[in-house]
C-alpha cells in the first residue's frame, strides 16, 4: 500500500504495558481528507492508538506515518501538535480559569517558545481568527466567560474551537458527545460535519446513533487491533462486530 | 509596551497602589528615622527599620515562591535554598571588605579562614572584592542551581508532592554541604562580623536605612515584573501549564520550558531578597538552608493569598509581625501557633487574607478578583470587562446617564 496519498499510516503498531497488548498487530489507513468514526467495546485500543498518534505513547514495533513521510515515533507531543495534529481529550480538558477567548489565544497557531510569548500583543488577524472560531463553535454570547463556568458540552465545543485554533492537518477527537444531550449532540455532529470539509478527522465514539449522523467509514477495534472496516451498516451487519458488543 | 499597560485606565489598582506605598515607604521610613530628633512621637527607632527591612526581604521571597506555587502550581518546599544563596553570595563580598580589620588582622583571608588554616583564598572567593561581581553572583548562582534543577526535573516530568519533596531534597542537601568547614564558607558559623558596604559602614543609621530603602524598592520593582509577567501571554500559559499541563503539551506548547522560566525567575528574585537580607541582619549561615525555613515560607503565601500578588507580600508582614510579637511574649508556644495558623488558613481561608477581603466586600467584580485567573487578566481584559458595562448605557441614545446633559422626567 502506498503512502503517499495517506494522512496517516499505521502498519503492524504493537504496544504492551506489563505484559498485557494493548494494541497489537493494528493498521489502519486515513487519506487525506477523510472523516473515519471508530468504534470498538472498552479496552478495545481506541484511546491508546490515539496516545500512540500523539507522541503520548512509543509503539513497541511498527510503523506510523503522517502525511505520508513524517515518522511520527520519533517525535514528542509537542513537536507533533506544532506539525497538524490536534486532539481533543475524552474528558473535556480546557484552561478553567481563562476566559473563551484565552483559551483560544493559547491554541492559536503560531511561535510556540517563551519570549515571543512574554512580549506577544494580540494582533488583528488573531482577534478576527479567534472571532471566526467562536463563531464556528458558536460560543459567541459566552466568549468572556471563564472557562470554569461552561456546561459540559459547552467545554467539548470549546475543546474541539481550541483544536481548530491550532489549525491542524488531522484532528483526533476522542468520545465528543459523551455525557452530552440530544440536541448537543447534534449540534456536535454539525459542527464536526463542518469541521470535516477541510480537516482530515478521527472520531472515536460509543454513541452509534451519533456515527450514523456522521454518515462516515468505520472502523471496528477490538483487543487492539481492527475487526472490521466500511459503513456503519456493513460493520453492524458483522457477526464478529456483534459478537464482541453483545458478548458471546 | 508594558508601561502603557501599566497607566492605562483599567490597570490593576490594587498592583498600582502598592507600588506606590512601597515607594513611599523607601521614602518615609528613612526620612523618619534620620531627620526626626529620637524625642519626638514620630521618629522610627533604628532597631525598627532594620526589623521591617528584614520584613520586606521575606515578602519578597514569599512573593518569588507564589509566581511558581500560585500561578504555575509548582510547590517548592525548597526556596530558601534560594534565599540562602544570595545571602552567601552578599555575605562574601561583605567579608572581603573586612580587610585587615579581623581579628587576625590578615589583608587577604577572612577570618574563620585563617583560623582553619588556609594557606590561601580558595578560588570561589576570588572576585567577591568586588560589588558587581557579587551582585552578578547574587542573581547567577540562585538562577543557575534553579536552571539545571528545574531541567532535569521539568524535563523528567516530576510534578506534585514528588517533585516538592526533591526541592526539599536540595535545601537539606546545601545544608550539609555549607554545613562542613572544608567547604570554604565558614561552615557552622556561617559568615559574620560584617564592616562596611560599598565603603559606608553596616552598624550606621544612613546605611541601614538605605538598606531598608533598596529592600522596598527592589519589592516594588519585583510586583511590577510579576505583574507584567503574569499578565503576558506567557502568564496565561503558565497558569493554562498549572491547571491542564497535558492540554498545553497536545497544543505544541513545551509544559517544561514553561515551568523552568518561571522558576528561574522566581530563584533570581529570592537570590536578591538573601542578598538585602544579610547586610540588614548582620549574619548569614547554613540555618537559612533549613528546611523549615522554605515550609514558612509557602505558610507565607498560603496566609496571604496564593496567586494573587499583594497576598504574599500581606501574609509575610503579617506572619513574621506576628512571630516577633509571639517569640518575645510566649516564645514556647510560636511553633504551635504557626501550625495551627497554616492548618486554620488551610481549612478555613484557602484563598488566603486576600481571597478573604474581596469574598467580604462581595461585589461581583471582587470575586472575580479573587479567583486565581484575576491578577493576570491583560489590561484589554480588565478595561473591557470593567469600563464598558459603565460606560455603554450613555452611548444609548434615549437612556439615562449621569453626563446626559438633558434631565429625563421624572415617572
Amino acid at each position: 500500500m502506498s503512502k503517499s496519498n495517506t494522512i496517516l499510516y499505521l502498519d503492524g503498531v504493537s504496544v504492551s504495558f506489563d505484559g498485557f497488548r494493548a494494541i497489537n498487530n493494528l493498521s489502519l489507513v486515513l487519506d487525506r481528507g477523510e472523516m473515519r468514526a471508530i468504534i470498538g467495546p472498552n479496552g478495545a485500543g481506541k484511546t491508546t492508538m490515539m496516545d500512540i498518534v500523539t507522541g503520548k505513547t512509543r509503539p513497541d514495533d511498527g510503523e506510523v506515518f503522517f502525511d505520508g513521510e513524517v515518522d511520527l515515533t520519533s517525535h514528542d507531543e509537542a513537536e507533533i501538535a506544532m506539525m497538524g495534529i490536534g486532539r481533543k481529550f475524552q474528558k473535556p480538558t480546557v484552561f478553567e480559569s481563562h476566559s473563551i477567548e484565552e483559551n483560544l489565544m493559547l491554541a492559536l497557531k503560531g511561535p510556540r517558545s517563551i519570549f515571543p510569548a512574554l512580549f506577544h500583543r494580540k494582533s488583528a488577524a488573531e482577534a478576527r481568527r479567534i472571532d471566526d472560531i467562536i463563531g464556528v463553535i458558536r460560543l459567541g454570547d459566552k466568549r468572556r466567560e471563564v472557562a470554569a463556568n461552561l456546561s459540559h458540552g459547552q467545554k467539548q465545543w470549546l475543546e474541539i474551537g481550541m483544536l481548530l485554533a491550532q489549525d491542524p492537518k488531522l484532528l483526533l477527537v476522542d468520545e465528543p458527545v459523551a455525557g452530552m444531550t440530544d440536541a448537543e449532540t447534534e449540534e456536535t455532529a454539525r459542527l464536526l460535519k463542518e469541521i470535516a470539509r477541510d480537516h482530515s478527522v478521527i472520531v472515536v465514539e460509543h454513541d452509534m446513533r451519533f456515527v450514523r449522523e456522521l454518515g462516515v467509514k468505520v472502523t471496528c477495534l477490538h483487543e487492539g487491533s481492527v475487526l472490521s472496516e466500511g459503513t456503519l451498516d456493513f460493520v453492524s451487519a458483522d457477526e464478529r462486530v456483534v459478537e464482541v458488543y453483545l458478548g458471546r | 509596551m508594558i508601561t502603557g499597560r501599566f497607566f492605562a485606565a483599567g490597570a490593576d489598582r490594587r498592583i498600582a497602589i502598592t507600588i506606590f506605598i512601597l515607594l513611599a515607604v523607601a521614602v518615609i521610613v528613612p526620612l523618619l528615622n534620620l531627620a526626626i530628633s529620637p524625642a519626638s512621637a514620630f521618629h522610627i527607632p533604628s532597631y525598627m527599620v532594620a526589623l521591617t527591612g528584614k520584613y520586606l526581604c521575606y515578602a519578597l521571597l514569599a512573593l518569588s515562591l507564589d509566581l511558581v506555587w500560585g500561578y504555575c502550581g509548582i510547590l517548592s518546599l525548597g526556596h530558601g535554598a534560594f534565599f540562602a544563596l544570595g545571602g552567601y553570595a552578599m555575605g562574601m563580598y561583605l567579608m572581603r571588605q573586612i580587610g585587615s580589620r579581623g581579628v587576625y588582622g590578615n589583608p587577604i583571608l577572612p577570618d574563620f579562614m585563617v583560623f582553619l588554616n588556609y594557606k590561601e583564598l580558595p578560588w570561589f572567593w576570588y572576585g567577591f572584592d568586588h560589588f558587581w561581581f557579587a551582585g552578578l553572583m547574587v542573581l547567577a548562582v540562585p538562577g543557575l542551581l534553579a536552571f539545571i534543577f528545574g531541567w532535569f526535573a521539568f524535563r523528567s516530568r516530576v510534578t506534585g508532592v514528588y517533585l516538592s519533596i526533591i526541592t526539599q531534597a536540595m535545601t537539606y542537601a546545601l545544608l550539609l554541604a555549607f554545613f562542613r568547614n572544608d567547604m570554604g564558607f565558614g561552615g557552622n558559623n556561617g559568615l559574620t562580623d560584617f564592616k562596611d558596604i560599598l565603603g559606608f559602614s553596616v552598624q550606621a543609621d544612613a546605611t541601614r536605612s538605605a538598606l531598608f530603602a533598596a529592600s522596598a524598592v527592589m519589592l516594588a520593582l519585583a510586583v511590577f515584573v510579576t505583574w507584567a509577567i503574569v499578565g503576558s501571554k506567557y502568564g496565561k500559559l503558565l497558569m493554562a501549564v498549572r491547571d491542564a499541563e497535558s492540554r498545553t503539551r497536545f497544543l505544541g506548547w513545551r509544559a517544561e520550558n514553561v515551568k523552568l522560566f518561571a522558576f528561574t525567575v522566581s530563584a533570581v528574585m529570592g537570590g536578591i531578597a538573601g542578598a538585602l537580607y544579610v547586610p540588614q541582619v548582620g549574619i548569614i549561615n547554613p540555618g537559612e538552608f533549613e528546611p523549615s525555613n522554605s515550609i514558612e515560607v509557602v505558610i507565607w503565601a498560603a496566609v496571604g493569598g496564593r496567586g494573587t500578588i499583594i497576598g504574599p507580600i500581606i501574609g509575610a508582614l503579617l506572619v513574621n509581625a506576628g512571630k516577633s510579637w509571639f517569640t518575645g511574649a510566649l516564645p514556647e508556644l510560636w511553633l504551635f501557633a504557626l501550625g495551627g495558623l497554616f492548618v486554620a488558613v488551610t481549612l478555613l481561608l484557602p484563598k488566603g487574607i486576600i481571597g478573604m477581603w474581596d469574598d467580604w466586600r462581595g461585589n461581583a467584580r471582587a470575586l472575580r478578583a479573587a479567583s486565581l485567573a484575576e491578577e493576570a487578566r491583560t489590561a484589554v481584559g480588565v478595561a473591557s470587562a470593567t469600563s464598558k458595562p459603565a460606560r455603554s448605557p450613555a452611548r444609548n441614545p434615549g437612556e439615562w446617564s449621569w453626563s446626559d446633559p438633558e434631565p429625563q422626567a421624572a415617572e
